[in-house]
């Protein structure tokens, strides 16, 4: 598991006002890229592009190519929801579904896709859990709503639901900013154990984790407002919190900017 | 000054008025509560009083066997006795055909409003047709139905005639109230259900219309209530019977509502005045009922905190 991301030349249209210009970068399996900018320079919406969740708003649309190892995620006949399947999602809210258990949640994304294997599900469900750092605090209480665990908790069992169904990406949409520093760092931790498996990129407005938790960082920018988001620079997060090769970079993340 | 005015002192002296309300707010808090309760009492007496007229005048009659399981066949508006069991099956019957009908037809016309159409023009066009046919008065409904289903197919009047045009006042109802319930789930759980490789349709099926299963049960039930209620269709389109009549595709058919309406002429004779209170509290017990039936559904539907 675990694929290469390659983007060139990607452009994000929302009806006619373009969010995204032209971003081109790699983001390379088993690692943790970190995107970073300031609010609305277009991070999320590029995020969303990975797995084709952007289309579910009308009138959004793409141009450009993104490739999953050697497989154009928009080329010809192909499925978003089979794209979806390989690029898993966190969301920045923590999103159990409320009619379901602990159990339930995690094991939705193979139940809905036809997985009726009893004795599967239950193996899937105690190493989803193990693997989301959840299985000691929840084991007990499976058959409870996912919806009555903390904030933190729902979180975690958020990251063992899309993790469930094997994905070969991950991708983490601030995935931290409703939590405590506590649930903050039990979330990098687990990410930090994520990558051994999967290819992980998270959008974060906390330069700390993204320090902390990524090995490559994208900064993204927009000119003013109205105007579209673009990469500005992309390199391992050390060199970008050390020795930023753009004048931007450094302003945004000493904290010169706006 | 000592010394200890030179420091800065930890109290200023000064008192802050921390009372709270001054008088005209006060006033104008108390006027607005007042108004409120008001409005609320006014509201609930009518309520009240036709619920305690009902059932102090018509509980008796509910207490014996035989008004749960005779028919008033031969029982003249004089005469005591009989039952209401004719037109507790008339009603049921008939408001169960309406149900299967309209429910399917109305979730998965708001399931398309809201999950597929949203925007679209047959979506708008959709959503009007629908704010008229709510307001569609029950007696043109059944005039309708019996244009379509007596004047040109030539069928006879039936008690799935009546079935037909109360689909009519039904539909509307449930569809307003399933697509307000769809709105309410947050697009966060549809794309989470999404984000695990999971199809649209299967979505809206175990995601979106199990969220909001509560909200469309409640709605199912006030469009029931509304039909069980309707006399005009009834009057036109399948009459009364006084004789227990299971067969909603053959012949006239009790039902409460025309059973009030029958005796209701001769409310001077006390056995017929004691039917008719009898009957509309039979009435109000059934659509309680199935409210109960449906929450209970709700309930055991959704999953368990405790």
């Amino acid at each position: 598991m675990a694929k290469r991301i390659e983007v060139s030349g990607l452009n994000v249209y929302y009806g006619d006002f373009k969010a995204v210009e032209d971003v081109s970068m790699t983001v390379e399996p088993r690692s943790v890229t970190a995107f970073i900018g300031p609010s609305g320079c277009g991070k999320s919406t590029f995020l969303r592009t990975l797995n084709r969740m952007h289309e579910v708003i009308p009138g959004a649309r793409v141009e450009g190519k993104v490739m999953l190892d050697q497989q154009d995620l928009y080329g010809n006949g192909v499925d978003p929801v089979a794209v979806r399947r390989v690029v898993g999602m966190v969301f920045q809210r923590p999103n159990p579904f409320p009619t379901m258990s602990i159990f339930d949640n995690v094991a939705s994304g193979l139940k809905l896709n036809g997985v009726k294997d009893r004795k599967k599900l239950t193996e899937v469900v105690e190493s989803s859990l193990k693997g989301a750092n959840l299985w000691n605090e929840v084991k007990d209480r499976l058959d409870k709503p996912g919806a009555g665990l903390s904030g933190g908790q729902q979180q975690r069992l958020c990251i063992a639901r899309a993790i469930a169904v094997e994905p070969e990406v991950i991708l983490m949409d601030e995935p931290c900013s409703a939590l405590d520093p506590i649930s903050t760092l039990a979330i990098e931790d687990l990410i930090e154990k994520l990558k051994d498996r999967f290819t992980v990129v998270i959008v974060t407005h906390n330069m700390q984790q993204a320090a902390r938790v990524s090995d490559q960082t994208a900064f993204f920018n927009l000119a003013a407002t109205g105007k579209p988001g673009r990469l500005i620079e992309m390199a391992p997060t050390k060199q970008i919190f050390s020795n930023p090769g753009e004048k931007a970079t450094e302003d945004y993340i000493t904290g010169r900017f706006g | 000054m000592t010394a200890v005015a030179e420091n800065k002192p930890a109290y200023d002296g000064k008192v802050l008025d921390l009372t709270g309300k001054s008088g005209a707010r006060a006033f104008k808090n108390t006027l607005a509560t007042v108004l409120i309760v008001l409005a609320f009492a006014v509201a609930m007496i009518p309520l009240l009083w036709i619920l305690f007229t009902v059932v102090s005048k018509g509980y008796h009659l509910l207490l014996s066997a035989d008004w749960w399981s005779q028919s008033q066949r031969g029982i003249t508006v004089r005469r005591a006795g009989g039952g209401a069991y004719h037109a507790i099956m008339g009603t049921l019957i008939m408001a169960l055909i309406t149900a299967v009908i309209a429910v399917p037809i109305a979730i998965l016309g708001a399931v398309y409003l809201v999950e597929y159409g949203k925007g679209t023009r047959a979506a708008k066009a959709v959503s009007f047709m629908i704010d008229i046919l709510t307001g569609v008065p029950s007696i043109v409904a059944a005039l309708f139905v019996y244009a379509v289903w007596i004047t040109v197919f030539g069928f006879n009047r039936v008690g799935f005639a009546v079935s037909l045009s109360l689909v009519l006042l039904m539909l509307p109802v449930v569809l307003r109230s399933t697509e307000e319930m769809l709105k309410l789930v947050p697009d966060e759980l549809r794309e989470a259900s999404y984000a695990l490789g999971v199809p649209k349709w299967k979505t809206i099926l175990k995601v979106v219309v199990p969220t909001a299963f509560g909200g469309i049960i409640t709605g199912v039930m006030l469009g029931l209530a509304r039909v069980m209620g309707e006399t005009a269709p009834l009057l036109i389109l399948v009459g009364y019977s006084k004789n227990i009549n299971l067969n909603p595709f053959d012949g006239f058919m009790g039902a409460l509502p025309t059973m009030i309406n029958q005796d209701r002429t001769e409310l001077a004779l006390p056995n017929a005045a004691d039917r008719v209170w009898a009957a509309a509290l039979t009435l109000i017990l059934l659509v309680l009922a199935l409210n109960l039936l449906a929450r209970l559904v709700a309930r055991f539907s959704t999953i368990k905190s405790k």
